[in-house]
């Protein structure tokens, strides 16, 4: 599958894959700017902003963009995460001039007032319908508390507060800073001729504004390794989150880490599997492994009724204290190996697989890699890699926390060094 | 490329489909086994869920712990769920891995050991997905409208209840396995990267002497009252709304889903834009359709914070009501856009065919073709698709909402 790449003058980046044996071709931007990137007075406007874009600009109407978009047929949406805004269309091959001319389109969008001010409606009941949801407020809440003081605690959707009080302006000039040239990848996979693609991009976004590019604050972070209660009594199951550091994206580590969390804590036949599930005592259980610019982190989460959440917090620490102390094992190396390279083959069959992997390659990492060469990355980790991961990142820092009925609950033995009184989080009232 | 589609039925009655897409590396396959949650006896809700767990928890010469390693070892990434009609056990992996796992599905479907060890475990996490179901408002305003929307059991929820998971004895569970685990109106299909011949053979082998018949029957009892509120402290009001439509294999068929699609078929279908574009109302608004053998609906869900939620409720149903006032060209235009790039972006996901293959089977005893959905879904006009709903207006609303306080019902 031949790779191909191209960078504008003004330092757009065009990256592309084809696949003569697909059916169709994903398109995607990838605009290198999320929650980290904001500053606390407009928390929450990445995520607004990718929005925005859908409604409109000098040439479109709001409901000419949905219009346009389903005319061809696309499937297509965006998604905002705490480094990357991302839009995307997968289309048969046949619609390729218009699905790049609507995405270029809307990426300079108009920020119309008063779109601005129906799509705020729109945000609020977005937050509004996580707020309903314990396991995504107890994500949050675990996330900020781990990363206290480091710009990846930042909320992605914002608070109702910060969301009413975001002015257009403040959104259109944090939309100048961010959606420039060099800070954006155009990325395609499938079945498409490579020239046209880059005369239509170069066409249609040749004329966007250079501009210095950056962020600010790209460090590791021991994280916080707290542990908190979270009572609120309406929940009915008790949910955790018990996050540690893990290597960033730049590391070469994070092979490991990923086959490290399978092991751990994959939904079937992983450790946290046999301690918790498989014996009934939570109804999920998983660890998985976030990397991000300049730092990571393995995120171990459960689910339980609440009378067992005391026995089932000591259990997760013993996992993981036994896998700092002894490692995996070579059989369960080799299992998290095949299931990965499973994963791998499925989603890159896909041209909307494959696009976010190659894009997301390309955005932190300027490296293209061939699924086969991917493969291969996870087949060269050993269990002295795996030992290596452990050394540096030995899951021994845990910040934990616990929301549901609970009202207070003993830390775990295991959990640090020093062992901490459960204080509430003041952000996670309601 | 033409589509290579293979067909065996077995004298036994198991169904075998398979379709070969040798552009991949990969296989999935997908089982059907008639024994969904609408079998489950009245004093034993809950039973199919409890089986569908422990039915993996050991079989042939492999105890749990050692099923479980060998189809991990396989990669094979895999899902055992339990919808109304069929229990339905799902698996994908590299297509060389696939002759390994069916031999280990043969193993689990005729030599189960459901340990009776390990019941009170699967009751234990029964009884959690029951508990978990109230953080999950949306999920829970879903399950209650299709318990009103339905006659009993096919409206029933898969989790049961608490009396009837406590009842679950070792005896019960291998009763109802032996029931309803039989060939006859199983479905195996499978999409991918696959030998036909060398796949028949080896099914062939592994289920060519599998005994037993007489598909089980349902009896029908009667609706629920139509209207429910369910009273929870929550920031949002979950609405669902359900509505008769026609099944597939009726004449009408495409004409419904081409008026689904024009609510709901794209962001500027007539939901999404009357309710959250123009109106900023909600984030999400949706309407899907659903099909029985002989009876199918169309159900629409939208969640509002509280105070917003009535004028949400009132905007939905007039955009029900007035899909029969009429219909644009252009908008069956986008409509057929996007039905005919679903169709054929499809044919790039083994899971997607091979779930595909077996729901054509199970509801029309045969399998369409690409070209055959094209060209209905080419033959759709704004006429036609009005007829239909002149003939089938939505109406006859089951409406179930969760929140703080009920909605005013007209």
């Amino acid at each position: 599958m031949p790779f191909q790449k191209h960078v504008l003058k003004n330092g757009l980046q065009i990256i592309g894959e084809t696949n003569p044996s697909a059916r169709s071709v994903a398109l995607g931007f990838f605009v290198r700017t999320g929650a980290r990137d904001e500053k606390s007075d407009v928390s929450g406007v990445t995520h607004f902003l990718e929005h925005m874009v859908f409604k409109g600009t000098p040439r479109r109407s709001a409901l000419d963009v949905n219009r346009d978009f389903d005319r061809i047929g696309a499937h297509y949406n965006a998604f905002t995460s705490e480094e990357n805004t991302v839009f995307y269309a997968a289309i048969l091959p046949e619609y390729l001039p218009e699905a790049v001319d609507i995405l270029a389109d809307i990426l300079r969008p108009s920020l119309r007032t008063d779109d601005f001010d129906m799509e705020k409606k729109v945000i609020i009941e977005e937050i509004g319908m996580y707020e309903d949801q314990p396991v995504w407020s107890a994500y949050d809440a675990a996330k900020r508390a781990h990363f206290a003081g480091h710009p990846l605690a930042n909320s992605i959707l914002g608070t109702v507060k910060s969301i009413k009080a975001l002015k257009r302006d403040q959104m259109h000039s944090y939309f100048k800073r961010r959606y420039v040239g060099p800070n954006i990848t155009a990325v395609a996979a499938g079945r498409f001729p490579w020239k046209q693609l880059v005369s239509l991009v170069e066409k249609h976004c040749g004329g966007w504004e250079k501009g210095p590019v950056g962020r600010k604050g790209v460090r590791e972070t021991k994280g916080a390794g707290t542990f908190h209660v979270v009572k609120k009594e309406k929940v009915a199951q008790e949910h955790v989150f018990m996050i540690s550091p893990g290597p960033p994206v730049e590391s070469p580590l994070r092979y490991a880490a990923d086959i490290l969390a399978t092991a751990v804590g994959d939904d079937s036949g992983s450790r946290l599997y046999w301690a918790l599930v498989d014996p009934g005592l939570a109804d999920s259980a998983d660890m998985s492994f976030h990397d991000y610019q300049g730092a990571g982190s393995f995120y171990t989460s459960f689910s339980c009724d609440p009378g067992k959440v005391e026995k089932n917090l000591e259990i997760a620490s013993r996992v993981l204290s036994e896998v700092r102390q002894q490692g995996i094992t070579d059989e369960e190396l080799r299992q998290a190996k095949s299931k990965i390279g499973s994963r791998i083959v499925r989603g890159s069959e896909r041209p909307m697989g494959r696009m976010q992997a190659i894009g997301m390659s390309w955005t932190y990492l300027r490296k293209y890699r061939t699924v086969d060469e991917e493969m291969k990355a996870f087949d060269a980790v050993t269990l002295k890699t795996i030992g290596q991961l452990l050394e540096r990142y030995p899951l021994d820092r845990v910040t934990t926390l616990a929301l549901g009925p609970v009202k207070k609950l003993k830390a775990p033995s295991s959990n640090g060094k020093k062992r901490k009184r459960s204080k509430p989080l003041a952000s996670a009232k309601r | 490329m033409p589509q290579e589609i293979f067909h065996e039925t077995f004298p036994n009655g198991l169904t075998l489909l398979a379709e070969r897409m040798k552009q991949v590396r990969s296989a999935a396959l997908n089982f059907l086994v008639p024994a969904g949650c609408a079998y489950d006896p009245p004093q034993h809700l809950g039973i199919a869920s409890v089986l569908s767990d422990l039915i993996i928890r050991g079989a042939g010469e492999r105890n749990s712990r050692e099923l479980t390693l060998a189809l991990d070892n396989l990669g094979l990434d895999r899902d055992e769920s339990v919808g109304s009609i069929h229990m339905r056990f799902w698996g994908a992996t590299l297509a060389r891995n696939l002759p390994a796992a069916l031999e280990i599905y043969a193993d689990i479907f005729r030599r189960p050991h459901l340990p009776e060890d390990q019941i009170d475990a699967v009751k234990a996490l029964a009884f959690q997905e029951l508990q978990s179901i109230e953080d999950e408002p949306k999920q829970k305003v879903l399950i209650e409208l299709r318990r009103r929307h339905y006659p009993a059991p096919l409206g029933q929820d898969r989790r049961g209840n608490r009396e009837g998971i406590e009842s679950l004895s070792a005896g019960a569970i291998r009763s109802h396995y032996q029931k309803l685990f039989q060939p006859r109106g199983s479905i195996l299909s499978v999409a991918g990267n696959i030998d036909w011949k060398k796949l028949r053979d080896q099914v062939a082998r592994l289920f060519g002497d599998w005994k037993g018949g007489g598909e089980p029957t349902l009896a029908l009892g009667p609706l629920l009252t139509p209207h429910e509120h369910i009273e929870k402290d929550t920031t949002q009001t979950q609405i669902g709304i359900a509505y008769p439509s026609v099944p597939i294999g009726h004449d009408d068929y495409y004409a419904a889903q081409g008026a689904v699609n024009v609510l709901s078929g794209g962001m500027s279908a007539r939901l999404f834009t009357e309710v959250r574009e123009k109106r900023g109302l909600c984030y999400a608004v949706w309407a899907s359709y659903q099909t029985f053998k002989d009876r199918a609906s169309v159900v629409c869900y939208a969640g509002s914070t509280n105070e917003r939620a009535q004028e949400t409720l009132d905007v939905t149903l007039q955009e029900l009501k007035r899909l029969q006032d009429g219909i644009e060209p252009e908008e069956v235009d986008r409509v057929k856009a996007g039905l005919k790039a679903s169709l054929i972006m499809q044919e790039e996901s083994t899971s997607a065919r091979a779930g595909t293959l077996a729901s054509d089977w199970y509801y029309l005893g045969r399998v369409r073709g690409i070209d055959e959905i094209q060209s209905a879904i080419d033959s759709l006009t704004p006429h036609g698709i009005t007829d239909h709903l002149h003939r089938h207006p939505p109406r006859d609303f089951t409406i179930v909402t969760l929140g703080p306080k009920p909605l005013r019902m007209k």
